[in-house]
């Protein structure tokens, strides 16, 4: 589905990705884990669009596209989804209006008849369960207003609209208190399946319990310096990131 | 002296006006002198008239009004039917400019102000709103004429005691210099809400002068412009607080593209005697090219001491950050630009109560938003 070969990226001139290499299948879940400055996030940016991060080198190829080449909204019509850190407020736009736009723009993209009003609002009331969150809140401005974990609520309710093929969850689990995490992580289980995959960038391990990955890569100074299944998770967290620091200053 | 200001001259007592200039502080960035010399490098030659076949699609659909003609200036009736059998009503019938028909009903007066031929139109209006009474007045101005119109629109409104008027201008013609004088006289515990909807023109100065002159008076004064290619658009107001015990807010957006350019000049005066007075202004402005402009000046002169006033203005760009958001989600930039644009442009309607009317508004804000 998604490969990245080689990948380097630059933001306001500071080289950041140094060559990533990473290959994810349907069905996958891959788990990106690192220090803080690591270039997790970046990662993230880059394969989502944003404009401010330059890419100096490498490829990515999204289901036999160039995924490098396609503006934001090509990568999300194309099946790429992100969910963000720091979900943005909008002020006079509410959330079930933004979704039933990017909902018929991602469906004419597909050649697929746009939904109406009404078959749109059943579908909403069936997505809102997956994530416990009020509908009310919906028909508010986007996240304006929204706690920290109504915000990644949110995130997880568009994913859950849009049904990507490919989902980056980018620090979906900073601010969250245990029961917002645990609603969030549900959400995203809930949603996986054979056909998409999800990449989960996460700083801690205790997301990880909850949203369970089939492969853990760590990332230092933006390269992938080791693979390994759930268990180098764990390992990770009872050693701590020095350990990699370590390991690669006497390599 | 060129012809165009020769003309204007002519018609002012004692042969002689001045025209601001950029050195008149009032009109220091808006050069009307230049704007109509070369609007009418042959002075104000009038065209050929146009007919006016429909007043049909200047209406606004769904709205139940009353509607006051306006041609060239003049009063126009509808022509005169059913004459009674006696000869001089007949005669009447045939030789009458139009019928002249007063309705006294609480329904939305529509003012269509028509250009048929002319380049240069003056008009003058002046409108009591009696006490206890109610009036909505819609008003527009539309120029049949191929040729540029200079237009200066002068009106007097008072507004009487508990009576209340809702205020709605839409400026939506293109090729016009207009100047308009709005002054509104409020007394006691009158309610006026105003809405200005600026979309098009040469050059457009607004003058609106509200006088507070009343006690326990709610006023909103809302505009909003949306400007594009070479477009001046100006709203200078003053909100005069005469009285003690009123509140008042004026909230105007401008957004401009191309190389257009917004003045926005503010002024709130609190009399000495006005204490209690709550008076709050507000002008935000998004610049959508590194050509567009916006000069904003907020002016509070406060004489009294016990009062609430406050203002502010803000001028930038789209917010990067949501332009990234919505497209991340799929929405093509345009759209998403689009979004935003009417997400900011929207509070300034929130006033405007009449259900057709407002829709009639959104229309305008969305087809000149998602135009592109």
């Amino acid at each position: 589905m998604l490969k990245i070969d080689n990948l380097q990226a630059r933001v306001a001139e500071k080289q950041i990705l140094n060559g990533i290499n990473l290959e994810v299948k349907a069905g996958e879940v891959h788990a990106i884990m690192g220090p803080n400055g690591s270039g997790k996030s970046t990662l993230a940016s880059v394969l989502s669009g944003r404009e401010d991060y330059e890419v100096t080198g490498g490829s990515v190829n999204f289901m036999g596209k160039d995924l490098l080449a396609m503006a934001p909204e090509e990568r999300a019509r194309e099946g790429v989804f992100m969910a963000f850190q720091y979900p943005v407020e909008i002020p006079g736009v509410s959330t079930i209006n933004f979704m039933k736009t990017a909902l018929n723009q991602i469906r004419e993209h597909r050649g697929q008849p746009t939904v109406d009003a009404v078959s749109f609002l059943n579908l909403m009331k069936e997505k809102v369960k997956l994530v416990e969150i009020d509908q009310s809140l919906l028909n508010r401005s986007l996240n304006e207003g929204f706690s920290g974990g109504e915000k990644k609520r949110n995130e997880i309710f568009q994913m859950a609209m849009l049904e990507p093929r490919l989902a980056i969850l980018d620090e979906t689990d900073s601010g969250l208190d245990i029961d917002a995490l645990r609603i969030v992580s549900n959400g995203v289980n809930k949603l996986r399946s054979k056909n998409n995959a999800i990449i989960v960038v996460t700083h801690y391990q205790r997301l990880l319990d909850y949203i369970v990955p089939d492969f853990v890569h760590v990332l230092y100074k933006g390269r992938i310096v080791k693979s390994g299944t759930k268990e180098l998770a764990l390992e990770l967290e009872a050693k701590g990131y020095d350990w990699i620091k370590n390991e690669m200053a006497s390599v | 002296m060129s012809t165009v200001l020769d003309d204007l001259s002519q018609v002012i007592p004692g042969g002689h006006v001045d025209l601001p200039t950029h050195k008149t502080e009032e009109y220091r960035f808006t050069p009307i002198a230049r704007a109509l010399e070369k609007a009418f490098p042959n002075g104000f030659v009038s065209g050929p008239k146009k007919e006016i076949s429909s007043i049909d699609e200047f209406l606004i659909p769904g709205l139940d009004c009353s509607v006051i003609k306006i041609v060239d200036g003049v009063y126009d009736g509808t022509p005169a039917a059913n004459p009674s059998g006696d000869v001089f009503d007949q005669l009447n019938a045939r030789l009458s400019k139009g019928v002249l028909s007063i309705h006294a009903s609480e329904k939305p007066v529509l003012i269509l102000n028509i250009n048929t031929g002319s380049t240069s139109l003056h008009n003058r209006f002046s409108i009591k709103v009696e006490a206890g009474a109610s009036l909505t007045i819609i008003e527009r101005t539309i120029n049949l004429s191929s040729s540029p119109l200079f237009q200066t629109l002068s009106e007097e409104i008072e507004v009487g005691k508990n009576a209340r008027l809702d205020f709605i201008k839409i400026q939506g013609t293109p090729n016009i210099i207009e100047v308009c004088n709005t002054s509104i006289t409020q007394e006691d515990n009158s309610h006026v809400n105003t809405f200005t909807l600026l979309l098009e023109g040469i050059l457009v100065r607004n003058n609106l002068s509200i006088a507070i002159d009343g006690e326990h008076c709610e006023s909103h004064f809302h505009g909003l412009s949306l400007l594009n290619g070479e477009t001046i658009g100006d709203h200078h107001t003053v909100v005069d607080h005469k009285k003690p015990n009123s509140f008042s807010n004026e909230l105007y957006k401008g957004v401009m593209d191309g190389r257009s350019k917004g003045v926005f000049n503010g002024k709130i005066f609190v009399r000495p005697h006005a204490q209690k007075t709550n008076a709050f202004q507000s002008n935000r402005n998004i610049l959508l090219t590194e050509h567009a402009t916006i000069n904003t000046k907020p002016q509070l002169e406060i004489w009294a001491d016990d009062v609430k006033c406050s203002h502010g203005c803000t001028t930038g760009q789209l917010d990067d950050e949501a332009m990234f958001y919505l497209q991340s989600r799929g929405i093509g930039k345009e759209d998403a630009r689009a979004m935003l644009l009417y997400a900011f442009a929207l509070q300034t309607i929130e006033y405007v109560s009449i259900a057709p009317l407002k829709a009639y508004i959104d229309s305008l804000i969305q087809k000149r938003l998602y135009a592109k």
